[in-house]
Order: C-alpha cells, then sequence, then structure tokens
C-alpha cells in the first residue's frame, strides 16, 4: 500500500509531524524528538527530548539557550534512518548552519511514497556566511512563502551595502545605525560592508557578540570589531531593532537610523519604523527565486508554511502546481 | 524625473520637519520652471490629471500582471502607486531622462485611446523609483509627511514673502505657477482671485491640569459641535464655501451658497438641523461630496452653519482685531437667513462650572467644549495656546480581537484594522472597528501578534485565535441596526493592549448596551 505525502507528515499544534518517523520539525513547544532546520528562535527553540541539526545550528542554540537546551543532541549527518524514514539534511543558504530536511520513506514499508522536501527558510542569493543552497529532488515541496508576492524583488545585496558605505560617506559626523537580528543578518550586513570596501572597524551590540564571535571560529572573515559601547572611531554600528526604542540609543549623537531587511523594499514598513536609511537585504528567497525554485525542482506538490502564502498559492494555481496552505500558526512572517 | 524621484525618496525617509524643509527649499531653489510648479502641485495636492484614473492603472498593470496577484500586491503595500512601481516587470530597457513637465505634459495631452500605449512605455523606460515619482503625478498622496502648508513653507524660504502671503494669494493659482515664482523673488502679484480662502485658525487639545494654570475670565468658551468647520466667503457676486483645509464644498451645499446674503467670510460649523434638532454626523456625512442634491435631500437632510467668528466683514480685515471685539461684531451682524445662526457663548466662572457643562451637554452632537483667548487675534495655522479643545472624556470598553486586515497608507503592511468584539453567553459578538490609537510600537506588536495567530483567511481578512483583549475607548454610541451587536461607536480607537488580560475577562456585550 502506498502511503500519502498527508499521513507521513501533517500540522500539529505543536508543528510539522512526521508520523513514520515519530519526529517533528521545527517544532513550536517542547516534543520527545524534533528535527530544526536552522538556528532562528522561530524554529529552534529549547526543552525537548532530542534534537537532531547541523553541528553549526546545534552550537547555535546552544549559544542562545545553553548547554542543556536538550536532553539528547544529534547531529546530522549522511542519510539517517529514524523509524521507518531516511532523513538528509541539505544546505539553504539563509544562515549559518541553515538545513533543507529531505524526508525518504522506507521503500519496503511503502512502496513509491514520496520523497518530502522541508525547505524550512531559503535563500539563493550568494552569501559569505553560509553554504549556498542546493537544489534536491522531490516530490512534495514545503516552502516558505515570506516574500510571496510580485513586490518583493530584491536588489543586489552588494549594491544596498554600497549605498550605506556612500551615505557614510556623505554624513561623515553621523554615527550609522543598521538594526539587524542577532543570527545571520549582523554577520552578513557586516560582510556586505566589508565586500562593497569598508574596512574600519565596526561596532556590535553586545546582544550580536556571542554569534559574531561564532562565526568568526567558523572562519567567516568579518574584520575588526569593536563593542558598541566603546564604539571609539568606528561610524558603523549594528545592533539588534529593539535597541533602537530602547534608551541604548542616546548614546550616538544625530545617528542615521538603517535597518536591513526584504522588508524595506515597502516605503511605508520603513517609514514606520522612523528608518531614514532603508536597506533591502534578505535572507530569504524574493518572488522571483522562489518561482524559479518551485519551476526547476518541479515537484509534484507544494505546500506552503508560512508567510503570504495567498500569492504563492495564486502563482502556482496559474502554473498548474497543486499547492496548499498548512497555515502553521507561530512562525514569524520576518525571522531574520 | 530622476530630481524629483530622488526629492520624494529624501522626504519620505528624512525625519523631522526641519530636514525636509532644507530638501524643499533646495530643490525649489535649484530646479527650472516649470518642473518645480509641476512638483508643487503634486506635494500641494493641486496636479489635477484627472483623464489618468485609478482604475486606468490597474488595468494596465493587469495587462502585465495577473490581476488577482496584483490585487493582493495592492492589499499589501497599500499604495497604488508604489505597488505598480515595485511589481511592474522586465528590465528598464534605455533608461533615458523623462522630466515631471514631458511627463505632465504627455499624460494631459494624450487623448484617451493613445494614452494607455504612453503610460506602459514611460513604465518600461523607467527604473523603480522613477516609476512611483512618475505614477504619483496623477495619483497624488505622496505619503511623505509633507502637508501642503509645509510645501508652502519651505517655498516662501529665502524668498520676500511669507508662507501666510502664499496662502493669502494661493486659491487664484494653477501649475506650474510661474506667476507666484516670479512674484516670491519680488515681482508683481498674481491676479487677484475673488472670494478666497484665508487659512484657519486651529486649536490643540488641552488636560484639566494645563487649564487650572490660566485665569478663566480671560476666556471665552463654545459648544465643540460634531459638524464640519467651513468658511464662508461672499465677495461681490462671488460665494464659495471652503473645507478647513480650503476645498471648495458649496456644490453639496446650494442651500447655504443661497443664504450667504452679506459680504465678508465667517468661519463655523456646518451642521444638519431640523428645527432647533441638530442631526447626527452621520447625517451630515450623507451631504458630503455629492456634485449634485437631490430635492428630497435637501428636505429631509437641511444644512445650516452655525457661527462663531468672523474673519472679513464689509470688506474689513478683523483678523488682527481680539476675539472680543470680533465676537462683539459677529453678535451684531446680520446674516438676513435662518440657515445661519451664532454658536452660543457658555456661561462659566470657573474651569469647574465648565467641567461640569462638558460632562453634560444638552444635544448628543456635542463633542466638548472649545475654550478661546478672549485677546486672541485670528491667526493661520495652530498656535499653541488662544485656542484650546477640551474633548468629553472617551467611553471605554475591554474587547476581543477576532479580525485583522493590512491598512493602507501609512501603515500599509501592517495588520492595523481591526475588528473586536465582546462577549454575549459564550460568543464574542463583533461590535467596531478600529483603525488607530495605539503606537508604532505596538502596532508592530500588534502585527506580529496577527501573524502568529491567524486561524482562517477570508481574502484579506485573517481570523485571530480569540485570545488579545485591547482597551477600546470611543466618543459615543449610536442605536444601529445595520451592526449584529445592535450598537455603532463613535470613532473608535484602540486605547491600550491589555496583554495582561486573559480573554475571558473581556466586557460583556450588556456592558455597551448600557452605556447607550
Ligand atoms: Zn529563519
Amino acid at each position: 500500500m502506498t502511503m500519502r505525502a498527508e499521513e507521513i507528515i501533517y500540522p500539529t499544534e505543536a508543528g510539522l509531524y512526521c508520523a513514520p518517523g515519530d519526529f517533528h520539525i521545527d517544532p513550536l513547544r517542547p516534543v520527545p524528538r524534533a528535527l530544526v532546520t536552522h538556528g532562528h528562535s522561530d524554529h529552534a527553540r529549547p526543552g525537548h527530548g532530542a534534537v537532531m541539526a547541523t553541528r553549526q545550528t546545534l552550537d547555535i542554540m546552544a549559544i542562545r539557550y545553553g548547554e542543556d537546551f536538550t536532553a539528547s543532541r544529534q547531529i546530522a549527518g549522511g542519510p539517517t534512518q529514524i523509524g521507518d524514514v531516511t532523513v538528509s539534511f541539505h544546505p539553504a543558504g539563509h544562515v549559518l548552519g541553515s538545513a533543507q530536511i529531505l524526508i525518504t520513506p522506507d521503500r519496503g514499508k511503502a512502496k513509491g511514497a514520496p520523497r518530502i522536501l522541508i525547505s524550512g527558510d531559503y535563500c539563493r542569493t550568494p552569501n559569505p556566511c553560509c553554504a549556498p543552497w542546493e537544489p534536491v529532488a522531490c516530490d512534495v515541496f514545503i516552502t516558505e512563502a515570506t516574500f510571496g508576492l510580485p513586490v518583493f524583488r530584491h536588489p543586489d545585496p552588494l549594491a544596498e551595502a554600497g549605498r550605506l558605505i556612500a551615505s557614510m560617506a556623505e554624513f561623515p559626523e553621523r554615527p550609522h545605525l543598521v538594526g539587524t537580528y542577532a543570527l545571520g543578518k549582523a554577520q552578513r550586513v557586516i560582510a556586505l560592508a566589508r565586500a562593497a570596501g569598508h574596512h574600519g572597524p565596526i561596532a556590535i551590540h553586545g546582544a550580536l557578540k556571542r554569534l559574531c564571535d561564532y562565526h568568526i571560529e567558523q572562519g567567516i572573515d568579518l574584520g575588526p570589531l569593536v563593542s558598541a559601547t566603546d564604539p571609539g572611531e568606528a561610524q558603523l554600528v549594528l545592533a539588534p531593532p529593539s535597541a533602537f526604542a530602547s534608551p541604548w540609543v542616546q548614546r550616538f549623537r544625530d545617528p542615521v537610523l538603517s535597518y536591513a531587511s526584504g522588508w524595506m523594499t515597502v516605503r511605508a514598513r520603513a517609514r514606520q519604523r522612523g528608518v531614514e536609511l532603508p536597506l533591502v537585504i534578505s535572507d530569504h528567497v524574493d518572488w522571483p527565486q522562489l518561482t524559479r525554485t518551485i519551476r526547476e525542482l518541479s515537484p509534484e506538490e507544494v505546500w506552503i508554511t508560512h508567510g503570504t502564502e495567498d500569492g504563492l498559492m495564486r502563482w502556482c494555481e496559474l502554473e498548474g502546481i497543486p499547492a496548499r496552505p498548512l497555515r502553521l500558526i507561530g512562525y514569524e512572517d520576518e525571522p531574520e | 524625473m530622476k530630481d524629483f524621484a530622488r526629492l520624494i525618496e529624501r522626504l519620505a525617509f528624512t525625519p523631522g520637519r526641519n530636514a525636509k524643509l532644507t530638501i524643499l527649499s533646495h530643490y525649489f531653489q535649484t530646479t527650472p520652471d516649470p518642473d518645480r510648479g509641476y512638483a508643487l502641485a503634486v506635494l500641494t495636492g493641486g496636479l489635477n490629471l484627472r483623464q489618468v484614473s485609478p482604475s486606468l492603472l490597474k488595468r494596465l498593470a493587469a495587462e502585465r500582471v495577473d490581476a488577482q496577484l496584483f490585487r493582493l500586491s495592492y492589499d499589501f503595500v497599500g499604495d497604488l502607486a508604489e505597488t505598480i512601481a515595485l511589481l511592474w516587470p522586465g528590465e528598464t530597457l534605455e533608461n533615458s531622462e523623462v522630466s515631471v513637465t514631458e511627463a505632465v505634459r504627455l499624460l494631459r495631452e494624450t487623448g484617451k485611446l493613445a494614452l494607455p500605449g504612453i503610460i506602459t512605455d514611460l513604465l518600461d523606460r523607467l527604473t523603480p523609483s522613477e516609476r512611483l515619482a512618475f505614477l504619483k503625478l496623477p495619483t497624488g498622496n505622496l505619503r511623505v509627511g509633507v502637508s501642503a502648508r509645509l510645501a508652502r513653507t519651505a517655498l516662501a524660504m529665502g524668498t520676500l514673502r511669507s508662507v501666510d502671503e502664499i496662502e493669502e494669494i494661493w486659491h487664484g493659482l494653477t501649475p506650474p505657477y510661474a506667476p507666484l515664482f516670479v512674484w516670491l523673488r519680488g515681482g508683481p502679484a498674481p491676479a487677484v482671485f475673488e472670494a478666497p480662502f484665508r487659512p484657519v485658525m486651529l486649536s490643540t487639545p488641552v488636560t484639566p491640569e494645563e487649564l487650572s494654570a490660566f485665569d478663566p475670565a480671560d476666556y471665552l468658551a463654545e459648544w465643540k459641535w460634531d459638524g464640519i468647520r467651513v468658511q464662508a466667503v461672499t465677495e461681490g457676486d462671488n460665494r464659495r464655501l471652503y473645507s478647513r483645509t480650503g476645498e471648495e464644498i458649496g456644490a453639496s451645499f446650494p442651500e447655504i451658497i443661497e443664504a450667504m446674503s452679506f459680504q465678508g467670510a465667517v468661519d463655523g460649523e456646518l451642521l444638519i438641523r431640523r428645527g432647533d434638532q441638530v442631526a447626527p454626523f452621520s447625517d451630515l456625512q450623507k451631504r458630503l461630496g455629492r456634485k449634485q442634491v437631490s430635492a428630497r435631500m435637501l428636505q429631509s437632510h437641511p444644512a445650516t452653519l452655525r457661527l462663531y467668528d468672523l474673519l472679513i466683514w464689509q470688506g474689513e480685515d478683523l483678523r488682527p482685531l481680539p476675539l472680543d471685539a470680533r465676537r462683539e461684531r459677529l453678535e451684531t451682524a446680520s446674516f438676513y437667513s435662518d440657515r445661519i445662526d451664532l454658536s452660543p457663548l457658555l456661561p462659566f466662572q470657573s474651569w469647574n462650572d465648565l467641567a461640569g457643562l462638558r460632562a453634560a451637554p444638552h444635544a448628543p452632537v456635542i463633542e466638548g467644549v472649545m475654550i478661546k483667548r478672549r485677546d486672541s487675534p485670528y491667526l493661520a495655522g495652530r498656535p499653541r495656546g488662544p485656542w484650546f479643545k477640551w474633548k468629553r472624556d472617551p467611553m471605554v470598553v475591554d474587547a476581543v480581537l477576532l479580525y485583522a486586515q493590512a491598512g493602507h497608507g501609512k501603515r500599509s503592511g501592517f495588520y492595523s484594522d481591526f475588528t473586536f468584539g465582546l462577549w454575549e453567553d459564550a460568543d464574542l459578538v463583533p461590535v467596531g472597528k478600529a483603525y488607530f490609537g495605539f503606537t508604532d510600537e505596538e502596532l508592530r506588536d500588534l502585527d506580529r501578534f496577527v501573524r502568529k495567530h491567524t486561524t482562517q483567511r477570508f481574502g484579506p481578512v485573517r481570523q485571530l485565535a480569540p485570545e488579545l483583549v485591547v482597551e477600546v475607548a470611543f466618543e459615543g454610541l449610536n442605536p444601529s441596526p445595520r451592526h449584529k451587536s445592535g450598537l455603532a461607536m463613535r470613532f473608535p480607537r484602540i486605547s491600550r493592549i491589555r496583554w495582561d488580560k486573559p480573554a475571558s475577562e473581556a466586557d460583556r456585550l450588556q456592558t455597551l448596551r448600557e452605556m447607550l
């Protein structure tokens, strides 16, 4: 008897559940066994019985939640048998350690059962901070749709970094404060600023330090970094966006507030945040990448986890690809 | 278009009034005629390219992008010009410069049949930010945080004229305003416009604590009527009725125009009044924005003017006089019509007296009281101090958020339009919608809540898990058979988010009924 994809994997209160393997993927609440795509806090949560993820994702979880974030850890190596399925991890190009998870049901027990790929969050724009996204053949493609509307066409991130550097040259007296999330975006913006020709020290908020250190340990060159509490000559300062609303920001005189996110495409979003220099830099696929990926993988079915799924649903309908939304509650649309 | 695109991008992202003024003034001083004049017209909402309608633009976009994807995108972005600018497909081919003037002329002078082709051709030639600037010419509404007054203030900077002088003559001018720019440099005044609009004087809100610092004897008080503020001007044979922002609305109120058999400019409230009974604002709303008014509407919803100030009388400018003196002239003036009456003064000795009146107004269409300094001249704009509005305290209920929809304009892309409900037995009954009241930071929190707690979708509307309690403040309550709850709130807004309060402890519908 052939198992249908809906019987192999389906949404539950705790998140996506794989029945024949008896595990959850990126669960939203504590479960006995979790497979985690990447270290962003809405995907990687503490308190599970066992966690399987890439070595870097496990390291990042330990940095964020402490060494006891789970009872037992398993590093994703090659294809691994769990229950009646085989799982394998493949680079997603989203943040350091991020992976797509492929689930292949055992042929013996479920002959002809579909291969299911869970993309997690992914991005196809080259990123010096992580391994590039790899295409993985699958029958059911479970994708995010954070930027699932044709208005999202992210520009070349290096050109965006160029705008940042140009603004720093135009206003040499003003510190430039860029809002970035601690995992991925911060290091990406630093690497982009370096590539755009900024070689001086960059100041980072304390909340970014441990993950920047970890990237450096992993061999990613971020250049000279200093603490934002004592920025010295550093004109470029990175901080989590929440710091902008706190008294922390008052130490900087007449700063240029900037924010690096795919949402900055939409002016009202940028204005809403009081951002003076919006930078459209994203760790997610934009609309052309998203639709191109589905065309290239050519799966039999597309399932959409979170984001602007209505847009992607409509596109799949126009392309004649069966698609359905999973409506997982709990993932942020902007987990960058 | 490059300079204009850069101008609106800089304005959009430069916080602070002074920085915006600098950018604008620099633009006006360095941009040649007539480009700057057309830019000024877009900034002040005066560029009329009606042949390029929003529906035409939507149709053109739908030829390039699936209509449903377009609609979803528009719902998300919230601004038509920006949506089209962002999703217009294809690479920019040859990005040759198209000046603002050229674009305006093309849009204005091209015949109906050729217009769609001209617009798509231009969109293909422009970069995304230029596309936005170009599409803003016909759609207006720049959303860059620049009011018409701010634009005119920037215009006055570094010239021989003040912004008030500009506003005095503004209503006779048309884009691209060549005579205006000549006059700003000391040239002759542009031709006079009959019965012009005079910039109005606005009030600021006040609290009882602030009031206690002032001597009540220095102030007059009136009811704050819940109509719309208007200025009625008759000069010679010209009669014009203006909204508070200087828009002519006389065509919607012919009976008022007919009654304006005086010579002067008066300031007052436009109301629907049947005999002595002033009707609620919703009645007045039925009359607004109509090009033509049926005889039946004139009969069923008769408009009247309730005056509180006199700006010009029999050719004499009274604005420099103290309010006391203007009020005296107002009370002795004859308007020869029962459609025009005076807003009475309120008797009070102390702020406590006034608080008592404010707490129990005799008519439901009173929003509070206005407090005006007796010695205040009539000043344009919103000077802080001489005039206060002291609104009635709002009513509040704790309600549960039920549905959310993405907002438009400033809030576009965020879930900012909320439907909330109150308990009736075990059900939550929707009782109203609120779009504002929260801070920008709270908006982001609410948006995140919506994205994380969506249980179902109906087109652009998200149904929410009924978990979040908000305090809703509102100004009044009317019975309404159109609403499921049987009640309609006036100006509901989210005054507080009660993250701390469980949904089960939100108010019951019965509580709201009892407030009626
Ligand atoms: Zn992520």
